[in-house]
């Protein structure tokens, strides 16, 4: 369910799906091997006129497309990814984050989606980001609190989404750190509510402040993501995050309270 | 306001603290007017459950008055007279939807903690511990409800305080652990023990359709109760084996169905320091899980074993062999008091027929000040103590 990996791939990946507005699942010499079949495909498919030569060329012209683009629409959805990100060239990083953590939320995709594309919520969700200013409507400023209280910030774009179903963003460059992030929401059948899942992706080793990103996010990155999460469920489905902060309680003494907490 | 707070084992001390004030909008304050020790209360008072801290404000079993709402809070009014759940519910999580309110995928603050020992948290509870969200609880003036639009239950200003008292907890889990048994008609049903939840889980076997109830304890005073108030046939462990006995009264067949409404003082929460403490305190953890093992071994095969009692961690020496052997079925798990409430609440009522009283338990009635001693006296079972009610 939840992974945190220390990879270099990651922003490969992102780059490649900026240029393919989709993400590339289908490994290279598959890719090479997929577009070869599809030609020939087509070139016996075209040279016969009937059901069985068009549905040929048909499904050449697929192989083609899944060859050139990179991208399996079988693949995504059996969750395959047999692409391999590794040469990537878009951070040139030996080292990055990637989180990732999922919750299911007792309310409708398109709700979800709704409160998530709204981007002035998502200081709401994630306990490690000030502020979110949306610019137009792909590009926003991000601010986080680094270290010291110091603020940390950048430039970031939505570069893929569907409706319903996925927002995707990373930072530009020029800003104190790198960073992609995505959301991905599944409706479930029989009142089972919507799995969201959310990717966190930063590269330390890339932008201005890029050493920042570790104070950035504590020392258990994917727990923090997972009690974002959380409250984030707790928004949506009861309409406010649950609290203890402020109640009374008689004399604590020399007690140093439990997790932090009153 | 006074409050009953939490110093350490042993140590209840009635302490001044700030009133409690609405924190999010969804909350109530409550004026409370009736307070119960519940049994669970004396593992606290034990030094057996985790994460207590000095100056924790206790209390899950209460009821009261409405003097405060926030803004989402639409269903309740000041002055509306009120009951609340020990566990608290949010109400539009996948759980409250399917009527599994104690396990409440939202209330628990503190959710990320229960996850380690559990994998999943269920609903925070009042008065009970950090891990269970660190709430404070109700033995005290007044008391913050959260949730206040699903949580609190209305009732009428009609009946006495100690009527409806036992809705918040016991009542509706000695009723659920009777359901959970599955009762057939011709079923014998077996109670261990005969303390407030087991007196209710007798009622509510009879009132589920039992042809028999026996009760098991060796607190005089609690047989009698269960012999007269509760129609039961009653084993006395103190005189005579329990396993031979029940053999005995059903045709050498056992129970149909058996109720463990003990539960274990040696909450094992077995992570890491936790775990070395209940080590230290082996020699009562021994015999802590003496009533499930023998439900376990006396319940006839293909029987339930219903398990109302608190249990906490890894239990010791849990006789899985004799629950596969004989294909037993166990139910077990915090009571979803929501699901129960009004149904019981209308048996209590009456709606023409004479209605069921549980004040009928309640042998101390004492104001809050009494507090450390109402604890001492109830878990020492001296002068008879059955059911302690606290007057704030």
């Amino acid at each position: 369910m939840s992974t945190v990996t220390a990879s270099m791939r990651t922003p490969a990946h992102t780059m490649q799906s900026v240029l393919n507005r989709q993400a590339v699942n289908v490994g290279d010499s598959e890719r090479w091997m997929s577009a070869a079949a599809g030609l020939g495909l087509m070139a016996l498919g075209l040279r016969r006129f009937s059901l069985t030569g068009l549905l040929a060329t048909g499904a050449g012209a697929g192989l083609l497309y899944r060859g050139l683009t990179g991208h399996c629409y079988l693949y995504e959805s059996l969750g395959i990814d047999t692409a391999e990100h590794q040469d990537a060239v878009a951070v040139p990083a030996q080292h990055g984050f990637k989180i990732e953590r999922s919750v299911t939320i007792s309310r409708p995709a398109s709700e979800l989606y709704a409160y998530w594309r709204d981007l002035d919520h998502l200081p709401h969700v994630f306990q490690h980001i000030r502020s979110v200013t949306v610019q137009d409507a792909e590009k926003s400023h991000w601010i986080a609190s680094g270290p010291l209280g110091r603020p940390i910030q950048w430039d970031a774009e939505i570069f893929n989404e569907r409706e319903n179903e996925l927002i995707a963003w990373r930072s530009l460059p020029g800003g104190d750190i790198e960073t992609a992030g995505s959301v991905r929401f599944r409706q479930l059948g029989q009142n089972r509510g919507t799995e969201v899942s959310v990717s966190l992706k930063y590269n330390p080793a890339a932008g201005k402040l890029g050493a920042a990103v570790s104070t950035l996010l504590g020392s258990n990155p994917a727990h923090m993501l997972q009690e974002d999460l959380r409250r984030f469920k707790q928004t949506m489905e009861a309409g406010e995050v649950s609290s203890t902060d402020g109640q009374p309680t008689g004399d604590r003494g020399l007690y140093q309270p439990f997790g932090g907490r009153s | 306001m006074k409050a009953v707070c939490w110093n350490g084992q042993g140590d209840i001390r009635v302490e001044r603290v700030p009133d409690p004030k609405l924190i999010n909008p969804r909350d109530a304050i409550v004026r409370v007017t009736s307070t119960a020790i519940c049994g669970s209360d004396l593992h606290l008072y034990d030094g057996f459950i985790p994460t207590m801290q000095p100056g924790d404000i206790l209390g899950h079993e209460f009821m009261g008055e409405v003097v405060e709402v926030g803004p989402e809070v639409k269903t309740l009014v000041p002055g509306d007279r009120v009951v609340v759940p020990f566990a608290i519910a949010c109400g539009h999580c996948m759980f409250c939807h399917q009527n599994l309110w104690s396990l409440c995928d939202n209330s628990n603050p503190n959710a990320a903690l229960l996850e380690k020992m559990y994998g999943y948290s269920g609903a925070a509870l009042f008065g009970y511990s950090h891990l269970y969200g660190g709430y404070a609880g109700g033995q005290a003036e007044y008391v913050r409800v959260p949730y206040a639009d699903v949580n609190p239950f209305k009732v009428p200003k009609d009946l006495e305080d100690e009527k409806l008292l036992f809705l918040t907890d016991i009542l509706p889990t000695g009723y659920m652990a009777a359901e959970n048994c599955h009762i057939q008609p011709g079923d014998t049903v077996a109670v261990w023990g005969c303390g407030p939840v087991g007196q209710f889980a007798i009622h509510s076997a009879w009132w589920l359709g039992a042809e028999r109830v026996i009760a098991i304890d060796d607190v005089p005073e609690r047989l009698e109760l269960a012999a007269n108030w509760g129609r039961a046939e009653t084993i006395d462990f103190s005189q005579q084996s329990v396993s031979e006995a029940l053999r005995a009264m059903t045709g050498g067949r056992g129970p149909d169905a058996c109720i463990d409404a003990v539960g274990t003082e040696a909450h094992g929460f077995s992570v890491d320091a936790i775990y070395d403490r209940i080590k230290t305190a082996v020699r009562m953890s021994t015999d802590r899980l003496h009533a499930l093992r023998e439900a376990l071994y006396c319940c006839r095969k293909g029987g339930t074993v219903s398990i109302p009692g608190v249990y906490g961690g890894f239990p010791d020496k849990f006789p899985l062999g004799a629950a596969f052997g004989k294909g037993l079925h166990l139910e077990m798990g915090q009571t979803h008091v929501h699901r129960y409430l009004p149904k019981l609440l209308d048996r209590i009522v009456g709606n023409g027929n004479p209605g069921f009283d549980p004040s009928r338990l309640i042998t101390h009635r004492l104001p809050l000040d009494d507090a450390p001693r109402a604890y001492q006296t109830f878990r020492d079972k001296q002068d008879h103590c059955i059911k302690v009610v606290l007057k704030p």
